[in-house]
């Protein structure tokens, strides 16, 4: 009964924290917009793009994630790791270092021009999509390499003794897991890229690519159209929720039953073709994901090693302090929320508009305190509920497939539920928990958010540093101050993803 | 559930420390400022302006920096403002229609703007003209003028801002109409090959452009005095164009709902007076508004400059800003 309280009241925080902003704005503007005509196609354009980008990070990421499932080498650990930081770059750093790949004078076309062959142009829809998959690939992979890896061993040495070919095996074994992962990694992956905005523009080469979070910036920013603003975010939220039950419809929720957790190395796969696949999307994977990294750091470093101004190293202060309370409040709120009905909650909530959400908050807080001194309380609950739909994606199967598989034992020894927090739950989740964390503590680091309506001199994030030093022209001290981001996000997201690897064999 | 009382516990302590520290300060009088994000950071003139009006006024001068004017709008008069410092010409027509703002009362004799400047409420301080910069040493002939750049050949790169979403890219529609007036479209249409891309705000265009990605970008006449200057490189330069550069003016005005009048009046005083209009130029990176050009620094007074200057007033900005990026949109959606 608790428990279904906890629950519930849980769900009704993130539906107040989505609901309350829109509803406050709309109530301010006094009514709502009709569209216009370019909305039409900007619509068109923002649900085709987003609808590629999670069809391609998905895909891509199911060969990756099955490759590094059944290989083990020198350094898979760390390269798991490292794979996941492009997800935790501030949109405009990782913009940087892709078109330091892919641009014009990007590396990518200098080797071709050594080769004599015709520049690409990476401007256009294709950018678009490349720049998307190249946040949301490593995200993807994640969610199927740990779906993959709580297959219990004994089920692959059952398909081994039945001696099963690699096709039977497929079907049997990972065919059922990638059915269940992958709509609902879709559709996470679908919702965000709704909202893109400068990654759209500027890798879409120009109005072309016109979503709809830019309607309502120009709405909120330029025209002052509440109303409008409200209106396109209303429709942004629609279009997630539509997503979000079509996806969650498509995955079926049913386990591969429980193993005795022994580590067993299961793959019997010595075909030599199979292995040089597998090697070629491991390289390919992280030569897409790891060289644009590369390039960010190598641009950061003399920005960093000048000394980064005393403004940069408050605002890591200040940005590890937030990180670390949505993390912790990510969490508390995704462990009653871990079911279908509160991911897809969750996965409507990312599809706010950050403009319109801060614009809504505004609104309701300003009565009661004054906004600019809740800069950091405020960006600390929405990095946590923004954060909460990928910890949900990782965390809802695992912990839905703990109920089913020791759910009779529970009742059948009566356990409580504290006894059985501690003594199943946490000890069983706790690989998932590590990088739910993890990836919360890093996009906390990472997310600007709605600070712009409630920024603070003195309480800077450090995004919005690297921002403020671009616009004074301090480039390199910009390009230091993001690489010292980087290095925060991925040293939290590094600490917790450890933490919930140890003593985990695999 | 402990976990939860503890928590909102926590948040209340935290919210009534807020508000008693707030109290606590409120001895010296303040006077709160609202300005533009890059305003506060160690590099912008924020940090200057403070130093410069404490001096002198006895008061505690408070930046808050973020969106302007939605801000002011959504907290109509009341406001936390008493000055708001860093607007554009593009919203002083909502701003002035807000009835929030205040006649300035400072004196305008002392403006060195090129061009006549009579606005009772929005009070310049700095001002600079869109250029498209390129750099010396790749580009060898930089286009001589406008129809010099639309007939380039398609392979010069330019990088450039979205009207919808940035004041420079907004400048720019505006400058192609006031150039071109009724065949902006076809203008825009021979510029659309050049392209590489329209960016959000001008920081990523820059960028951009100093990574090598673009040999053009739109930004202001005084782009290369930051590079003379803070970085002894004189290899960044503006190209002028004969038909004219489109005005670009920042400005500050006081609220209609300010607590402390008397200091907001002397803080407009000070905006036009010597401290501030010399320390502007390295400060904000743009030409002071009210400081005779011998008086400007060295890289300053190097910079290229237009000699004719563009510049439709709010209203006439007003009626024309929509069929000017629909032309912009138009011509580059092809």
């Amino acid at each position: 009964m608790a428990q279904r309280a906890l629950a519930i009241s849980a769900g009704l925080v993130l539906a107040a924290l989505t609901l309350g902003p829109i509803i406050a704005v709309f109530y301010r503007a006094g009514g709502v917009s009709a569209f216009r005509p370019g909305d039409l196609e900007a619509l068109q354009f923002t649900v085709w793009q987003a609808v590629l980008s999670g069809l391609f990070s998905v895909l891509l990421a199911i060969p990756v994630a099955r490759a590094l499932a059944r290989r083990q080498f020198p350094g898979r650990g760390i390269l798991i790791s490292l794979m996941g930081a492009p997800f935790i770059l501030p949109v405009i750093v990782a913009v940087m270092g892709l078109i330091s790949v892919f641009g014009q004078n990007g590396l990518l076309n200098a080797g071709l021009a050594t080769f004599g062959s015709p520049k690409l142009d990476v401007y256009g829809l294709h950018g678009v999509v490349l720049a998307h998959v190249f946040f949301n690939l490593p995200l993807a992979t994640r969610m199927l390499l740990q779906a993959w890896l709580a297959i219990p061993g004994e089920r692959f040495r059952l398909a081994a003794s039945l001696g099963l070919s690699p096709r039977a095996r497929f079907l049997t074994l990972e065919w059922p897991l990638i059915r269940r992962i992958a709509p609902g990694a879709f559709a996470v992956i679908f919702v965000i890229c709704l909202t893109s905005f400068a990654v759209a523009l500027t890798l879409g080469g120009g109005p072309r690519a016109t979503t709809v979070e830019l309607a309502i910036y120009q709405a909120m920013r330029f025209d002052f159209d509440l109303a409008r603003a409200a209106t396109l975010a209303m429709l942004q939220l629609g279009l997630a929720v539509v997503a979000g039950i079509i996806a969650l419809r498509l995955a079926p929720a049913q386990g591969f039953g429980v193993g005795r957790d022994r580590p067993v190395s299961t793959w019997s796969n010595g075909a030599a073709w199979a292995r040089i696949m597998d090697a070629t999307w491991v390289l390919a994977a992280a030569a897409f994901l790891l060289v644009p990294l590369a390039m960010v750091i190598s641009k950061g470093i003399p920005g960093l090693l000048d000394g980064a101004g005393q403004g940069t190293w408050q605002a890591a202060k200040h940005s590890l302090q937030v990180a670390l309370a949505s993390t912790a409040l990510c969490l508390l709120w995704a462990l009653p929320l871990a079911n279908r009905r509160g991911e897809l909650l969750s996965v409507a909530a990312i599809a706010m508009s950050p403009l319109v959400l801060g614009t809504g908050l505004f609104l309701i807080l300003r009565p009661f305190v004054n906004p600019f001194s809740m800069a950091l309380p405020v960006t600390t609950v929405v990095n946590a509920m923004m954060a909460l739909p990928f910890a949900l994606r990782i965390l809802r199967p695992e912990a839905e497939t703990l109920e089913q598989d020791f759910g009779r034992l529970r009742q059948t020894l009566r356990m409580s539920g504290w006894a059985w927090l501690r003594l199943v739950w946490l000890p069983r989740l706790r690989r998932p928990m590590g990088f739910a964390a993890g990836l919360t503590a890093a996009l906390a680091m990472g997310d600007l958010g709605v600070i712009a309506l409630f920024a603070d001199p003195d309480r800077a994030t450090l995004p919005l540093q690297v921002y403020r030093l671009m616009g004074a022209y301090q480039m390199e001290a910009a390009a230091g101050a993001a690489l010292l981001l980087l290095l925060l996000s991925f040293g939290l997201f590094w600490l917790f993803d450890r933490g919930g690897r140890i003593h985990a064999e695999r | 559930m402990k976990i939860t009382v503890t928590t909102t516990m926590k948040a209340f302590t935290f919210v009534a420390g807020c508000l008693t520290a707030s109290t606590a300060l409120a001895e010296t009088p303040v006077l709160t400022v609202y300005a533009p994000d890059y305003f506060v950071s160690e590099w912008g003139p924020g940090p200057k302006i403070e130093e410069l009006f404490e001096a002198q006024c006895g008061c505690d001068l408070q930046f808050k920096p973020g969106d302007l004017l939605p801000r002011v709008l959504l907290e109509g008069d009341k406001t936390e403002a008493d000055i708001v410092i860093g607007l554009n010409t593009d919203v002083t027509k909502k701003a002035r229609e807000s009835g929030l703002f205040a006649p300035h009362g400072a004196t305008l004799d002392g403006l060195t703007l090129p061009l006549d400047w009579s606005d009772d409420t929005f009070l310049p301080f700095n001002y600079g003209h869109t250029a498209f910069i390129y750099d010396t040493t790749k580009i060898d002939t930089a286009p001589a003028s406008f129809d010099d750049l639309l007939n380039a050949p398609d392979d010069l790169r330019l990088v450039i801002q979205d009207p919808r979403s940035s004041i420079s890219g907004l400048a720019l529609v505006l400058w192609v109409s006031a150039v071109y007036g009724d065949k902006a479209e076809e203008a825009w249409a021979k510029l659309a090959p050049k392209i590489v891309t329209v960016t959000r705000g001008w920081s990523e265009s820059y960028g951009m452009f100093t990574d090598g990605e673009a040999d053009m970008v739109l930004s202001y006449t005084t782009s290369p005095a930051y590079h003379i200057i803070a970085e002894g490189d004189e290899t960044k330069k503006a190209a002028i164009f004969p038909e004219g550069h489109y005005f670009m003016v920042e400005l500050a005005a006081k609220t209609a709902s300010t607590d402390q009048p008397e200091l907001a009046d002397q803080f407009m005083e000070f905006v036009v007076g010597g401290d501030f209009q010399g320390m502007i130029a390295t400060g904000n990176w743009s030409i002071p508004a009210a400081l005779p050009k011998e008086q400007w620094p060295e890289g300053f007074q190097k910079l290229d400059l237009p000699e004719k200057v563009l510049f439709f007033d709010e209203n006439e900005a007003a009626a024309l800003r929509e069929d000017a990026i629909e032309a912009w949109r138009s011509a580059l959606s092809q």
